[in-house]
């Protein structure tokens, strides 16, 4: 049992928060998030450069070698910047796809370019009926010549604006929510046939909604076996959850932190209102929030190879305990910061959106409540 | 104890929803405050009441003629929030009107009091400072006597709404020498004073509802003191604890949890409506059973107030619980609309995209800006300890 770091992985972290110290100050965030393009492409190329999006891509792929550890490194470190740029879209979903499903050759074309950050990929899985349910799909693939046709419509695609590849799950044969006939593509976003528009969302990152219509894409395209993309789908989505968590906990460590130094200076009825016990009890669940949330990190982390059934049941476990501390911690932050906790202006109130963001996207507590006891 | 309403409420029930059926502002049925484009949009069924003489019925004579007892001004309270009309704005009809009619001269009643009624005229209230919260006596804005005119001196905060007023009622510190609430003043001042600054805060979900109002050098005419000099903390009390009828906002609750099950009738979930989801049903019961409890805790302080009892300090309990619930309404909302809680519509800039089923627009930024509720008014915090001090006796 061993719960410490490689040298490696500290340097890794080090050369992460170097990062963020240097370039990723909340008002420059700030400034960003509301900006037209919304996201810095210089920076996201520093991230490549630096090897970050590599991190966990092999070294025949242009990647460093590293895995989940890696992963969770970097997003814990992003969590706590409140990085916008779509490193978990890339990283860890693209990259995901490729390591797990894709062909020597579809490795060899695109890993590479990933973690160079010269391609860069948005995930578009959702359907508005589909709710969290990856099964549950409208958008169709058929079979044309060598090659698909594609037609459907995609619901919050984050990080689509920025994209010029999208990772578009279909129906290739199946009934709308049946585990087998669904296939993953990879789609030109300049395709012929792909409309996008494009918004801001809630917590300053971008998405948009995708439109697929008579989507001509060649056989290469296909990612995994014809049908056969469940398993691969739900795969991918586990290692998201477990690098939204890390994320999670780099966030929430910040709103502990910022809150403990704020009741330790706000003077009310004459004292810091961090010697009041109710305070003070309160912010003692926010800590064994967090820990329980860096375990579930740690845990989820470590179980991402075990055989599949364990793995979800990790995943979703990750996902509950992080979607309800984030809520739990979220919440008090901005409570305990009072009417400068509501603001645009201080950070508590972006951590405490993004936080509300992550329990919805991979699905939320009650749909992991769920999925955890369906495998118990 | 006897839970039904006599004939001459379910007359006055009937008479109320009729009228509001056709007076009420279409344009505005159901749109959340945060959404009014102009001044006119949040004073539009003021000025309606006004005409019709329904606008402050727990004012007393001359200004008020109606004499509803306490369940039916509950049950215009609810037939409001079931018809879905706007807000009144509590500024002047329920805050500084009250005290001016009970603390005022003559001359201010006759001079500022139309003004209120009407609508002509919106305040804005200075209390909160930047070191000034839930110690709100710790305030330090400072006005001193020159001649007939007082000079105030300082920084008021998360004043709601002064981007619109024409007028603020503001919390001074006159005897820097007192006891904390006792050199205190309560003071009248011209927006339109030069000296004073209005600064907006965005609070997180992009909205502009309240303002820092700086003061400098602000030249107050003697004549626009309410009460005496370093009396100020009465008014202020007086106030805080006046018109707490509705402050759990129980019937809005209820129409909100109309909706939300609405809601719940359209979202799919595997094939099936999330309605029927087991465990959302049964999260939605827990609410409805919250909400019911303090309908009947509601209840039973007005009948307390019916039988001459004044509100005594249930009104903390209301508080309380009336947040906790509005706040789990807009939790489950979050949670109903699934991914598109995401998008983010800018309450600045109308007309943009907005992706998903409307019922869906803003529901994150809703929840966000909803966690004011357990902040102000006296944090919820702060209402435990006066439950704990004023009825526990610890």
């Amino acid at each position: 049992m061993d719960f410490s770091f490689t040298e490696e992985q500290t340097l890794l972290r080090n050369s992460v928060q170097k990062l963020i110290q240097s370039s990723y100050d909340f008002e420059t965030r700030r400034k960003v998030a509301k900006s037209e393009a919304g996201w810095r492409k210089e920076i996201w190329q520093q991230i490549a450069n630096d090897g970050l999006i590599g991190a966990a891509i092999p070294e025949d792929f242009g990647g460093l070698g590293g895995g989940a550890v890696e992963t969770m490194i970097v997003m814990e470190e992003f969590g706590r910047g409140l990085v916008i740029e779509p490193y978990l879209q890339n990283a860890v979903i693209a990259a995901g796809f490729l390591k797990a499903g894709g062909s020597t050759k579809q490795k060899e074309e695109l890993l590479p370019a990933i973690a160079g950050g010269e391609s860069t990929y948005a995930f578009a899985y959702a359907e508005p009926q589909g709710r969290y349910n990856l099964a549950d799909l409208t958008t169709k693939a058929t079979k044309s010549g060598n090659g698909y046709t594609l037609n459907g419509y995609k619901a919050v695609v984050l990080g689509a604006p920025w994209a010029d590849k999208l990772i578009v799950t279909a129906r290739t044969g199946g009934d709308q929510r049946d585990a087998k006939g669904v296939s993953v593509f990879i789609v030109d976003k300049n395709a012929k046939g792909v409309t996008t528009r494009d918004y801001p969302t809630v917590d300053g990152l971008r998405a948009s909604e995708v439109t697929l219509e008579n989507v001509a894409v060649g056989a290469d395209a296909l990612i995994g076996g014809e049908g056969e993309g469940l398993p691969l789908i739900e795969r991918v989505s586990d290692e998201a959850i477990a690098a939204l968590s890390a994320e999670a906990i780099g966030a929430m460590k910040v709103l502990n932190d910022t809150t403990v130094e704020y009741c330790k200076t706000r003077k009310q009825f004459g004292t810091p209102i961090g010697k009041f016990q109710v305070l003070q009890h309160r912010m003692v669940d926010m800590f064994m929030n967090y820990e329980q949330s860096v375990s579930i990190t740690y845990m989820v982390t470590l179980k991402l190879e075990e055989e599949e059934a364990e793995r979800k049941k990790a995943a979703s476990a990750a996902k509950v305990q992080i979607g309800k501390a984030g809520r739990f911690i979220g919440q008090q932050s901005v409570q305990l910061h009072g009417g400068m906790g509501m603001t645009d202006e201080l950070n508590v109130g972006h951590y405490f959106k993004r936080l509300t963001m992550i329990d919805t996207q991979f699905g939320n507590v009650d749909h992991h409540l769920k999925r955890y006891a369906s495998l118990s | 104890m006897d839970l039904n309403y006599t004939a001459e409420d379910e007359a006055f029930r009937a008479e109320v929803r009729a009228f509001i059926e056709q007076n009420q502002p279409q344009h505005l049925k159901g749109v959340k405050r945060g959404e009014y484009r102009t001044k006119e949009d949040f004073l539009a069924w003021h000025k309606i009441l006004y005409k019709k003489g329904w606008l402050v019925p727990s004012w007393p004579a001359p200004y008020n003629t109606l004499s509803w007892t306490p369940t039916q001004k509950y049950i215009w309270n609810e037939e409001n929030a079931r018809a879905e009309t706007p807000a009144i704005l509590p500024f002047g009809v329920s805050m500084v009107g009250p005290v001016i009619y009970t603390f005022g001269t003559p001359e201010q009643k006759a001079r500022f009091i139309p003004g209120i009624l009407s609508g002509e005229v919106w305040w804005c209230q200075g209390y909160s400072e930047p070191g000034a919260g839930s110690d709100l006596a710790s305030l330090k804005t400072r006005a001193v006597r020159e001649g007939d005119h007082y000079v105030v001196n300082g920084q008021k905060t998360w004043t709601t709404l002064a981007q619109f007023a024409d007028w603020i009622f503001v919390l001074v510190r006159t005897d820097p020498n007192a006891k904390a609430q006792e050199g205190i003043t309560f003071l009248l001042c011209d927006m339109k004073t030069p000296g004073i600054t209005v600064k907006p805060i965005i609070t997180m979900d992009g909205s502009h509802e309240v303002n820092e109002v700086w003061f400098d050098n602000v030249k107050v005419p003697v004549e626009n003191r309410i009460h005496e000099e370093n009396k100020g903390w009465t008014c202020a009390k007086f106030l805080l604890s006046h018109e707490r009828a509705g402050i759990a906002g129980v019937a809005r609750s209820k129409n909100a949890i109309g909706r939300l099950k609405q809601m719940l009738a359209m979202e799919v979930v595997d094939g099936g409506k999330l309605i029927d989801d087991a465990d959302f049903e049964r999260k939605v019961a827990e609410l409805e059973i919250d909400l019911t409890a303090l309908e009947f805790t509601e209840l039973r302080t007005l009948a307390a107030e019916q039988a001459g009892k004044g509100p005594g300090l249930e009104s903390s309990i209301l508080k309380i619980k009336g947040t906790e619930i509005q706040q789990r309404i807009t939790e489950l909302t979050l949670e109903a609309v699934g991914y598109y809680a995401m998008p983010f519509a800018d309450p600045l800039a109308h007309n943009e995209f907005a992706p998903g089923p409307d019922y869906a627009e803003g529901a994150a930024q809703h929840y966000a800006n909803m966690r004011k509720t357990s902040i102000y008014g006296g944090s919820n915090e702060i209402q435990r300890n006066i439950i704990a001090k004023m009825v526990l006796g610890l």
